[in-house]
């Protein structure tokens, strides 16, 4: 297949320096996705190149990155299937704060979604059987629990870049998933944490988000069920 | 310096359960770990966790009993028998307990958590959540940490431990995006990294399951048990080595050779593709080597197309999914090209049922851990299982430890503080400054392609003797490889040139203990020694870490008292 040019986004913070593209040429035989193109510059062009790493099987979340303009897993994109010829561009989730060359700052991103109270809240606590759930109501759950918080809707979303207290696509989908889980007794302990204009009504359904995601979820979705659910809570009290 | 009673290594399954245990009764716990805990290997687990529950239909006598013997049965006898039956008898409840934190597990049409056959199982006793089983729990058990409010730093390369007086007060930690070593001091420290399946070239596992926690015990004189035994996943993508889950066999895949033949019934014509690990890779391996690949090539495949579209994206969309992006394989029209891979190491870091190991105030819990439950060969669904059981143990007992313990407390901590960071960096300044003649990446790569070769799925004396002499040459020869990349802020050269001593070690005493054991056991098959040998090797492997050289073995008995040996048929 011959050489691949991977044209990278580097930055330094610590350098002080303004962030800058830097080619690299990877022979190709075969095969060859962005996250096994990084390793081999990395071992054998530049050591310092740094970038985030774990499953390289697209369930860990840690490479999303912004690859020839679109929001993709490096592990899942193997650049046969790009249609760039032989240059491939790889940068960071765009709009979000840089730490060093393609890995960003997440603290911000974990925060929001420490904020909406992202577990099982219940009333009982005698575990000796399990909680009966249906498959129909497990089925609800589907969707927002394959997210793999890797941040790429995060990114995506005008509604983020334009305010910083929205506490974003990645965590609304989230307190969706505990809202209609059958088994859980919130009522109206979660509902201050998204019912409200740095929540829910802040997605203006741009949908980026659901382009963005790298598993296909469908953020805007779950954010759209949030608002139906508020109002049906103020005019009707019902919890579920 | 930075103090916290119980300092946990590694954010997965087993860590995360002992630091939910040990702060929910009070302690002050930290995790530190390499990645955001919700990216843990343990979210590639895919097919499920068992526990005799006995929801399924086919399984309504199951007992933790059964579970047990299967276990131990599938271990090849070499599993601790009571530690078996204590993790089994514990998986019901904890299973449980997992399911009211909110763990999203699939569910029978009365509303119970629904189970699948495994391999190796008597009873369909895996209870699962579609394919993707261990990001669930993990995902779940990381919600628990932010409800409890764990301290977790984040991106802490933990390099070594703290051994003062011969106890574990600690670790130095390498603060990835600041830049600059730390010294974490407390009570107790408890090990929870995870396997070293990248000593391997063909290895299912993540680029960070390293064996890192397992070498810091090591080289701090914890000895490492019974680590020859090595599992060999079956079905391993060809091209990419990703796991497709054993649940693809659980629910009704074939195996097929290149005559398409379901061989399997060769080699186990009761169990059929549900036999154990070892079993049914040793079929696909001489299938291959018959010449019965596809295309006599070394691969076979994973026939999946006729439970049909619908059974797929209800049990296996996961595994759909990841054969499309990563083999350009579509199970519902297509099979899917797999030969087995390295998936899990069986052997680990010396401890009891309770986590603890011979270092007062060190403790491990995990595929880092080896207790014993899984012997010589690991049964699917039990890892998932051994997390959570052992992870809530470990944590329960640090808990007692620290209770009675006397001295120690944070004004002790800062007193010592200083002199183990100060050592960490001499350590990476003298890496830098070497004259650089080797290159660690070359170097890391002959370890695993040695590993692959050497001491996969088939062993042999001269095969295995010729690879522990180049696993020792390449440990002299790392001592000329150094830092290409000094930086302070988000060093991975560092962490990969550093990690690789471990991994030579951990390497090491896989190589050493499968050349002493001259008999054929679980996944350690021998070609030279083709039978199991209960009157001279009924016994666990225990090398401890000699600074040059090989380690040193030593053996001690399988503790017995629940099933007699017997040969295994399936």
């Amino acid at each position: 297949m011959g050489d691949v040019t991977f044209h990278i986004k580097r930055f330094d913070a610590g350098a002080g320096a303004r962030p800058y593209y830097q080619d690299f040429v990877v022979p190709v035989q075969g095969s060859l996705t962005v996250m096994e193109a990084l390793f081999d510059i990395q071992e054998k062009q530049d050591g310092s190149l740094a970038f985030r790493y774990c499953c390289r099987s697209s369930i860990c979340g840690s490479c999303a990155m912004y690859i020839n303009g679109r929001y993709r897993l490096a592990c899942q994109t193997n650049i046969r299937h790009l249609r760039s010829g032989d240059k491939v561009t790889v940068e960071p989730l765009p709009h979000m704060p840089m730490v060093r060359d393609l890995v960003w700052d997440m603290d911000g991103f974990f925060d929001k979604y420490e904020f909406i109270k992202p577990w099982l809240i219940r009333n009982s606590h005698t575990p000796d059987a399990e909680i009966p759930q249906s498959p129909d109501e497990r089925r609800h759950l589907n969707m927002p629990i394959d997210c793999i918080l890797c941040g790429a809707c995060y990114s995506s979303c005008p509604s983020v870049w334009t305010e910083d207290h929205y506490i974003g696509p990645a965590a609304l989908l989230k307190a969706y998933r505990f809202e209609v889980d059958s088994r859980d007794d919130a009522g109206k302990t979660r509902m201050p944490t998204w019912d409200n204009e740095r929540g829910a009504y802040r997605c203006h359904t741009i949908t980026n988000c659901v382009e963005a995601c790298p598993k296909e979820l469908n953020p805007t979705e779950g954010i759209q069920w949030l608002k139906r659910a508020a109002v049906r809570r103020r005019l009707f009290g019902k919890t579920k | 310096m930075i103090y916290h009673q119980l300092i946990v290594v590694g954010g997965g399954l087993a860590g995360l359960r002992a630091a939910v245990e040990a702060k929910a009764a009070g302690l002050d716990v930290a995790i530190l770990t390499q990645v955001h805990p919700g990216r843990s290997h343990s979210g590639a687990a895919q097919g499920g966790v068992n526990g005799a529950l006995a929801n399924h239909p086919e399984g309504h006598d199951d007992t933790p009993e059964k579970h047990a013997f299967d276990t131990v049965k599938g271990s090849d006898y070499l599993a601790d028998q009571p530690a078996a039956l204590q993790m089994t008898t514990d998986a019901v409840p904890a299973i449980y307990e997992l399911e009211h934190m909110g763990c999203p597990f699939s569910r029978f049409d009365d509303g119970r958590i629904a189970q699948r056959p495994f391999g190796g199982a008597g009873y369909p006793r895996t209870c699962y959540g579609a394919d993707k089983t261990g990001h669930y729990m993990l995902h779940t058990l990381v919600e628990q940490a932010y409800k409890h409010q764990i301290t977790m730093y984040i991106e802490r390369f933990v390099m070594g431990l703290i051994v003062e007086d011969g106890e574990c007060r600690g670790v130095v930690a390498y603060n990835m995006t600041k830049g600059g070593f730390e010294e974490f001091r407390g009570e107790a420290v408890i090990m929870a990294t995870g396997g070293a399946g990248r000593t391997y070239s063909n290895t299912t596992n993540a680029v960070i399951s390293t064996g890192g926690g397992a070498a810091m015990a090591y080289h701090a004189g914890v000895p490492l048990k019974d680590m020859e035994f090595v599992q060999f996943h079956p079905t391993g993508l060809y091209t990419t080595h990703i796991l497709m889950t054993e649940g693809c066999r659980g629910e009704g895949g074939y195996l097929v050779n290149g005559e398409g033949e379901r061989f399997m019934r060769r080699y186990a014509p009761s169990a059929m593709e549900l036999a154990p690990r070892d079993i049914t890779s040793r079929s696909i391996q001489q299938e291959i080597d018959a010449g019965r690949g596809i295309g006599g090539k070394d691969y076979v495949y994973l026939d999946l197309r006729h439970l049909g579209a619908e059974t797929l994206a209800e049990k296996l969309p996961g595994t759909r999914d990841l054969a499309i992006h990563f083999e350009g394989v579509d199970p519902v029209y297509e099979p899917i090209p797999i030969q087995p891979c390295q998936h899990y190491s069986m052997g680990g870091i010396d401890t009891d049922v309770d986590g603890k190991t011979m270092m007062p105030g060190l403790y491990a819990a995990g595929e880092c851990a080896c207790v014993t439950v899984h012997g010589a060969n690991r049964l699917g669904g039990n890892s998932l299982l051994e997390t959570i059981v052992f992870g809530r143990r470990a944590g329960s007992a640090v808990v007692g430890f620290i209770q009675g313990k006397s001295g120690g407390g944070k004004a002790a901590a800062e007193a010592a503080a200083g002199s183990a960071a100060a050592r960490l960096q001499k350590r990476i300044d003298d890496i830098a400054a070497r004259e650089g003649t080797e290159d660690a990446y070359v170097i890391r790569t002959e370890m695993t392609v040695t590993m692959r070769y050497h001491f996969g799925i088939y062993r042999e004396q001269g095969k295995m003797q010729e690879g522990l002499d180049t696993l020792l040459a390449l440990k002299e020869r790392l001592k000329k490889a150094k830092l290409r990349y000094t930086g302070g802020v988000w060093n991975i050269d560092m962490i990969r040139t550093t990690e690789l001593e471990g991994m030579l070690d951990v390497a090491l005493a896989t190589a050493c203990g499968a050349l002493a054991r001259s008999e054929s056991r679980g996944s350690h098959a021998r070609t030279d020694f083709e039978t199991r040998d209960d009157a001279e090797w009924l016994k666990h492997t225990v090398a401890t870490c000699r600074p040059e050289g090989p380690p040193k073995l030593d053996y001690r008995p399988v503790e017995m008292g629940l099933f007699e040996p017997q040969e295994r048929k399936y």
